[in-house]
């Protein structure tokens, strides 16, 4: 269906208002797929409101594992009228748009038009409009000739907390959608073979980043609601009981990066998260972690800016702010995971790394990222040990003269825990001695800031992320990206062995090593970035020995799907 | 009871001589010698300005943040460790100005922690612009016309926001503010001490002898009730002609470790967190729900 594969896969739009829960039931397809066997890729477009407007909900379904969005659909479902006009020119060539023309008055229905009388099917439920959503996945999954046994189970997981009645007429409503499909839509053009079942679960990137840093024992989290980082909050106090850990939703995002400060100097591991602006109020308190030498892990999912911009979008323009976010010099390492599985692996380390150093970590990602659901093999929290690098309750006894920041050799100061060692811990904001008392000493000032910067980026630089290598050698145009292109990278790279591809999941320190080993001769060399100054090329311009040739960019606040890549190419290539 | 000078710091005083700060520092001292803790129980929590400094002429833990952010930090570390006595050391451009949103929300929060603010009127480390809490009219380099916007009432504040423990002492009678911090160090959630002080570099008005002319104490009167809350506030802002110190509001209330259930259990520094369970079904039931 889709234009590159006939039958192999394709991509399923639903739109309608803000409110119709087209989010829900999008999930509710996409795990039933999931459970029959095939990969899948979905996201939420969405805009900043609660009720109206415009958003839809796009899964792409295939028999091979997928990465990224399609820009046209196959099948688009049209819940409300405006979504008809909005997306009829986002189909494929044999595309369908379903829609129900008694309830929009709209009189077309032939061709690729695909008239369901859904908005009836759900009144004669229970005389509301509340089946909707429901309807328009069973039709889908009719459409899909997808067994209904798939969706029912779902719904059932998915409502198991309602009454039962509402399971029941969720699943009654999901199966006339799916018998009116079967029965009135004879083509099978959608029928898609199977791959074979797998054991595997759907996550967003904020989930698995929640997840990752629970599994980290992450004991703390602070934040202030801010869109596109807030799920990473609904997770963390979605488990807040189970794991006895505190989630704060703190006044501000000031208050939210001190507080955990505040929690990680008395010993336990802690988080915060939020977006560009959010990340803005919390630079201080980022150059408070690195002079203070507090463990502290921060989440920047990126939204398009200056100020508010476009809450709800994507963006990647994040990367010089947080490369430099904070006054003064000091040590920062900063992931940019690019899948679901780094974010949750990222995650973990980023605890062990900012422990390890006594540094701030900062984990990149972006909306496109965050809200994107993929199917993934189980996530394995023991593939990351856990190293807190502190001085242990027992061998903190009868310590005498503690000395906070004791110059050594490595720059690291052995951290002992307030109450658990005998003596007592100065910590200071101020440019402090080693007892961590204030001091003015121009000579302790060359030490210190050696300590927090020199030394301890030297080691930093020696645990990187290895750049993610593929079809570099045979490539004629090489393709670098850090943080959500990944999967766009990939795809591309999948499909046309003459691209080679290179993703950082590591931005800072940037893996110089590997980077600058590699050899690009007689090779067309892009970034492939969400933003408008192509910040990638110049950081590896600046750091490496990589000569970029040019920069494919996007930032219009949607994400760099396999369609836009394969057309900036093609014209590149002109 | 202890000896003070187990709370006895070697770092250098930086403080102007005769700054209220020595009778603040001294009040402190005496306090924690009354309680059963070591120093390694102790942590003061301070921000930036002259009050933030106290906590390094004290033997205990100290965390000495930025400017404004002393709360934050302060009840966090109590969070994470319920068994230490947190004590935060801020000032009234720190505490109010700077901090002011932390200042509403963790008294709205009720961490267990003591919060006593340094204010005297001014600020002194940037030499005399004025504060949060500067009368009307006074002068400075900056208010060359005097200061035109109206003070910061912060114990009338405190009290409206539902603070569960309200006081007033002065620097100048330091046994009355050493009875005081103990009573809000022994209060069962966020309890505020507010400490009078002269400047004696920068605050030219409200001397030593201005304060010794208008400071009585509101356990003198005897009809006086700490749980009145109506009246608490008409004493709190009680300014110009006599000044009250002591306790202007009492009320026990849950505790936000209690409200979340962090008493009944180890200190979370203390955990280790089950993560064995982080299982297929919970990741999974996370999209569903």
């Amino acid at each position: 269906m889709g234009d590159m594969a006939m039958n192999t896969e394709f991509s399923i739009k639903i739109a309608g208002e803000a409110g119709q829960g087209m989010q829900t039931i999008g999930l509710v397809l996409a795990k039933a797929c999931r459970d029959a066997g095939f990969y899948i890729f979905a996201n939420m477009d969405y805009m900043s409101r609660i009720r109206g407007g415009n958003n839809f909900f796009q899964l792409r379904i295939s028999h091979k594992p997928i990465f990224t969005l399609r820009q046209n659909a196959d099948i688009i479902i049209a819940l409300d009228k405006a979504s008809v006009d909005l997306y009829k020119y986002n189909l494929t060539q044999e595309g369908i748009l379903i829609f129900d023309k008694d309830e929009f008055k709209i009189e077309r229905s032939e061709g690729n038009f695909f008239h369901a009388p859904f908005y009836k099917i759900a009144k004669d439920i229970n005389g509301t409009d509340l089946y909707i959503n429901s309807v328009a996945c069973g039709l889908i999954a009719g459409f899909i000739r997808l067994k209904f046994d798939y969706i029912e189970n779902v719904l059932k997981n998915t409502f198991h907390k309602k009454s039962g009645d509402i399971i029941i007429e969720n699943i009654r409503a999901a199966r006339l959608g799916h018998d009116y499909a079967v029965e009135n839509f004879k083509g099978n053009i959608f029928s898609l073979t199977c791959p074979g079942k797998r054991k595997e679960i759907i996550l967003n990137g904020n989930e698995a980043i929640a997840l990752g840093a629970l599994s980290a024992q992450c004991q703390f989290y602070s934040a202030y609601p801010m869109t596109p980082s807030t799920s990473i909050m609904d997770t963390m106090a979605h488990y807040s009981e189970i794991f006895s850990i505190v989630v704060e939703q703190a006044e501000d995002e000031i208050a939210a990066v001190n507080m955990a400060i505040g929690a990680s100097f008395a010993g336990v591991r802690a988080m915060t998260a939020t977006s560009g602006g959010g990340f803005a109020l919390m630079v201080e308190g980022l150059s408070l972690a690195a002079m203070t030498e507090t463990p502290i892990v921060i989440v920047d999912a990126q939204r398009p800016a200056p100020a508010t911009g476009f809450p709800t979008r994507t963006e990647q323009a994040d990367l010089e702010f947080i490369l430099h976010a904070g006054h003064g010099e000091f040590a920062r390492a900063i992931y940019s995971p690019g899948t679901i599985e780094q974010c949750f692996y990222l995650a973990m380390k980023a605890f062990n790394l900012a422990e390890k150093f006594q540094i701030p970590v900062l984990i990149l990602t972006d909306q496109h990222l965050a809200d994107s659901y993929r199917n993934i093999p189980i996530l394995d929290s023991r593939k990351i040990p856990i190293a807190r690098h502190i001085i242990s309750r027992e061998d903190s006894i009868n310590i005498a003269g503690y000395k906070r920041y004791q110059l050594t050799e490595t720059g690291i100061s052995p951290r002992a825990i307030p109450s658990w060692i005998s003596d007592v811990i100065y910590v200071d904001s101020d440019e402090h001695n080693e007892a961590g008392h204030i001091t003015e000493d121009a000579q302790m000032r060359i030490k210190m800031v050696n300590k927090r910067f020199h030394k301890k980026m030297n080691l930093l630089s020696e645990e990187v992320e290895p750049p993610y290598i593929e079809n570099l050698d045979n490539a004629s145009t090489v393709i670098i990206g850090f943080g959500s292109t990944y999967g766009v990278m990939k795809e591309l790279a999948q499909m046309d062995k003459k691209i080679g591809f290179i993703h950082l999941s590591q931005v800072w320190p940037l893996p110089l090593k590997e980077l600058n080993s590699l050899s690009f001769e007689g090779k067309h060399v892009l970034t492939v970035e969400n933003n408008a100054s192509a910040q990638l090329a110049k950081l590896l311009k600046r750091e490496t020995k990589i000569k970029i040739d040019d920069s494919i960019l996007r930032y219009d606040g949607r994400p760099i799907d396999i369609d836009y890549l394969i057309e900036q190419i093609k014209e590149r290539s002109r | 009871m202890k000896d003070i000078n187990l709370f006895k710091s070697n770092d250098e005083i930086t403080w102007c001589p005769g700054c209220g700060n020595f009778g603040i520092l001294n009040a402190i001292k005496k306090t924690l010698v009354k309680l059963d803790k070591q120093p390694n129980e102790i942590l003061l929590v301070s921000g930036i300005g002259q009050a933030a400094k106290l906590p390094h002429y004290i033997n205990c833990n100290c965390f000495n943040g930025l400017h404004g952010r002393a709360l934050p930090v302060a009840a966090a570390a109590k969070i994470a460790n319920r068994k230490l006595t947190v004590i935060v050391t801020t000032g009234d451009g720190d505490c109010y100005g700077e901090g002011g949103n932390h200042f509403i929300h963790n008294i709205r929060r009720n961490v267990d922690i003591t919060v006593i603010v340094h204010n005297n009127q001014i600020y002194g480390l940037t030499k005399g612009q004025a504060s949060p809490t500067t009368d009307i009219g006074y002068i400075t380099k900056v208010q060359t016309q005097g200061v035109v916007i109206e003070p910061f009432h912060s114990l009338a504040v405190a009290i409206v926001l539902g603070c569960g423990f309200v006081a007033r002492g002065y620097s100048g009678n330091s046994d009355e503010l050493s009875e005081l911090i103990l009573a809000g160090i022994n209060h069962k959630g966020l309890s505020l001490i507010e400490v009078l002080q002269p400047c004696i570099s920068f605050n030219k008005k409200n001397t030593h002898q201005w304060y010794s002319e208008r400071i009585y104490k509101l356990a003198e009167d005897s009809q006086y009730d700490t749980s009145d809350k109506f009246l608490a506030i008409k004493r709190a802002i009680e300014w110009d002609g006599r000044i009250p110190t002591g306790i202007f509001y009492k009320k026990e209330d849950k505790t936000y470790e209690d409200n979340i259930n962090l008493n009944s259990r180890p200190a979370l520094v203390e955990t280790q967190m089950d993560v064995s369970n982080i299982s297929k079904n919970l990741l999974d039931s996370l999209s569903l729900d």
